[in-house]
């Protein structure tokens, strides 16, 4: 099958998702993963903590970004709550840390398993509603998630909790900056080529067709709503694990990680990168991040030229950096 | 005990118009113009930190609050002109991500306007005092204030939306936007009108609660997600549905906060209690929101034509 074929006509949704972007698009592509491959590892190589943390938390933010942009990008389903299932991965090591059960075999199939599970209920509840509405109810669920763990005396409420230290898998350590930068660059990884199989794959293609034409998969026989609950689980699991690792670099849990401000930040890296691509988000992750360092190092008021940055993407850039790297090589 | 029940349900009332205030405006704009508008908390904190501003230079809260007002109407007019009008045509997401980067800039403009502190607004004496509503029972002079303005400004609204030629006017471009401006109307202006109208019922919301709670920046971000969990039990676009939906999760809230935790130690040892009651009270809206969904997704009075 070549990709090339199809029509350039066609909607970002509609056309197959190839795995590397298409045309030259590919070489911009690998060359990004592997300076987010490479450059920590210098920084690691140089000793330099600060940065070496930084590309970790780009990566992790990265595989949240990853998951929202299945349902998201690809779905159709403007989810504003993907941050509860941050927190929630978070204090899925959090909680069992606390109580002296240190392995991560225990820490990441529950954040996977109790994430999925949130979105199982909340989305169940969510995907009955359609546009605007599901925009706010997973907003609102999230910040009920929020409000729930800061209620949480025993877990630090508002304090947050402290991680004594990292999960345990035993086989590795993950203490050392690099092992657990190599372990978060392999979730990254696993992630994307599991998006790119979901999204190309048959189920992929009726979630796809719900965002293109909802009443026309239905009238096929298609239980949409099935799919697309599926789907939700699917990335609310994904955005646990992210949740999980993130717990893990910080050393530290508050609920800060789930309010619906970081929601937006999530959905903003999706947009920013470009919604639909199989590697949009990490771009959107990268450059919110860089931009987010860049700013807030020359002003403490960063938010403001954000802010302005982000009303103008909305308004001018389509496509995000994904489509604004696929026009530059065509002209 | 009933006592207590009685303040607290007058609290849980003062909250819930204070959330209608705020929801009005949401459901407005979004039932005429079609726009989700996550920074209508910022006119909130906008209001707020005016009138604060105003009453030190006026010496007089009230004053402060009248001048308040036009300035905030003016701030949502130009608002609407520069920025808002041109996401229109794009889709809910866009609104989104546009309107929270204006959280961004009008948290940020306030910080550099009034630094970071939060600003305590002192209240007039025949404001600050307390009445005795019944015999033994007293309730703040100014918590009344704020009751008994917000269900005049929700009369007003009921009059002005039922009975004047600019309701009809909204009811129409509620209705069917396209047939309005072919009959004729200008349609930016009403456009640019409602959205200052919006604006300064969250001013209002803003200016009034600021002498409790200080005003403070990100003050709108929190309370705006109870507006839209208002406007979502409510039904988006509905004024009717927002109003009942407001004083009810308003009342359920405040109520929930105080007693849900003796309830439950009916039911189980306290300790457990002690734990659960926070935890549950502080999801109780949600829940509702939840539960109003699962029965009637599009809320409990959505509008009839859309």
């Amino acid at each position: 099958m070549s990709v090339q074929e199809v029509p350039k006509n066609l909607k970002p949704h509609l056309q197959a998702p190839s795995l590397f972007g298409f045309g030259q698009g590919k070489l911009v592509t690998i060359l990004i993963m592997a300076l987010l491959f490479m450059l920590p590892m210098i920084a690691w190589w140089m000793g330099n903590k600060f940065y070496l943390d930084f590309s970790v938390r780009i990566i992790c933010l990265a595989i949240a970004a990853v998951s929202l942009n299945l349902i998201l990008g690809f779905g159709g389903l403007v989810s504003f709550g993907h941050a509860a299932f941050i927190g929630i991965g978070a204090y899925a090591v959090g909680i069992p840390a606390y109580h002296g059960y240190e392995s991560a075999w225990l820490h990441f199939p529950l954040a996977v398993g109790l994430a999925g599970l949130f979105a199982l209920v909340t989305g169940a509840i969510s995907l009955r509603t359609k546009g605007v509405y599901f925009i706010m109810i997973t907003m609102a669920f999230a910040q009920m998630a929020y409000y729930f763990f800061l209620s949480l005396e025993e877990y630090g409420g508002d304090d947050g909790m402290t991680l004594w230290s990292r999960s345990d898998f035993g086989l590795i350590n993950i203490s050392d900056g690099l092992t657990f930068f190599l372990l978060c660059y392999s979730v990254l990884a696993i992630c994307i080529y599991l998006t790119f199989r979901i999204v190309n794959s048959r189920f992929g293609m009726v979630l796809r067709g719900c965002n293109s034409n909802e009443p026309r998969m239905k009238a096929l026989g298609y239980n949409t709503y099935l799919y697309r609950l599926t789907a939700y689980v699917i990335s609310g699991a994904m955005c646990g694990l992210a949740g999980a690792l993130i717990a893990n670099l910080q050393d530290f849990i508050t609920a800060d990680t789930m309010t619906w401000t970081r929601s937006g930040e999530l959905m903003f890296m999706v947009i920013l990168g470009g919604a639909g691509s199989i590697f949009g988000p990490v771009f959107g992750a990268v450059a919110f991040l860089l931009i987010e360092e860049v700013l807030s190092a020359f002003t403490i008021y960063w938010a403001l030229p954000f802010g302005i940055l982000l009303i103008l993407s909305v308004l001018f850039i389509k496509g995000g950096v994904n489509g604004l790297i696929l026009r530059g090589w065509k002209s | 005990m009933s006592t207590l029940f009685l303040i607290q349900f007058l609290n849980g009332l003062q909250l819930g118009v204070l959330l209608f205030l705020l929801a009005a405006g949401l459901t407005l704009v979004f039932g005429i113009m079609d726009f989700v508008n996550l920074a209508h908390g910022s006119l909130y904190m906008i209001g707020a930190f005016i009138c604060a501003s105003l009453t030190f230079w006026t010496g007089s809260f009230v004053w402060g609050v009248l001048l308040a007002i036009p300035i905030v109407a003016v701030i949502g007019f130009f608002f609407e002109k520069l920025i808002v009008r041109h996401l229109y045509e794009s889709n809910h997401l866009d609104h989104v991500l546009a309107t929270f980067g204006i959280i961004l800039i009008a948290d940020t403009l306030v910080q550099l306007s009034w630094g970071p502190q939060g600003i305590a607004i002192p209240l007039p004496d025949y404001l600050s005092g307390q009445v005795e509503i019944l015999p033994d029972i007293i309730f703040p002079t100014f918590r009344l204030v704020i009751i008994s303005s917000g269900l005049l400004i929700a009369a007003g609204l009921y009059w002005l939306i039922t009975y004047t030629r600019l309701g009809m006017l909204i009811r129409a471009g509620a209705s069917n936007r396209t047939m309005v401006s072919a009959l004729g109307v200008d349609i930016s202006t009403l456009f640019a009108g409602v959205f200052a109208l919006g604006a300064v019922l969250a001013g209002i919301a803003g200016m009034l609660i600021a002498p409790i709670t200080e005003a403070t920046i990100g003050m709108g971000n929190d309370i705006i997600i109870t507006a839209f969990v208002v406007i979502i039990v409510g039904g988006i676009g509905s004024m009717k549905g927002a109003f009942i939906a407001a004083i009810l999760i308003g009342i359920i809230d405040t109520l929930g906060r105080s007693f849900l935790k003796d309830i439950l130690e009916v039911f189980m040892e306290s300790a457990s209690a002690a734990t659960a009651g926070p935890a549950l009270s502080s999801m109780l809206i949600y829940i509702i929101m939840a539960i109003v969904l699962a029965l009637r997704p599009q809320g409990l009075f959505p509008p009839k034509v859309r």
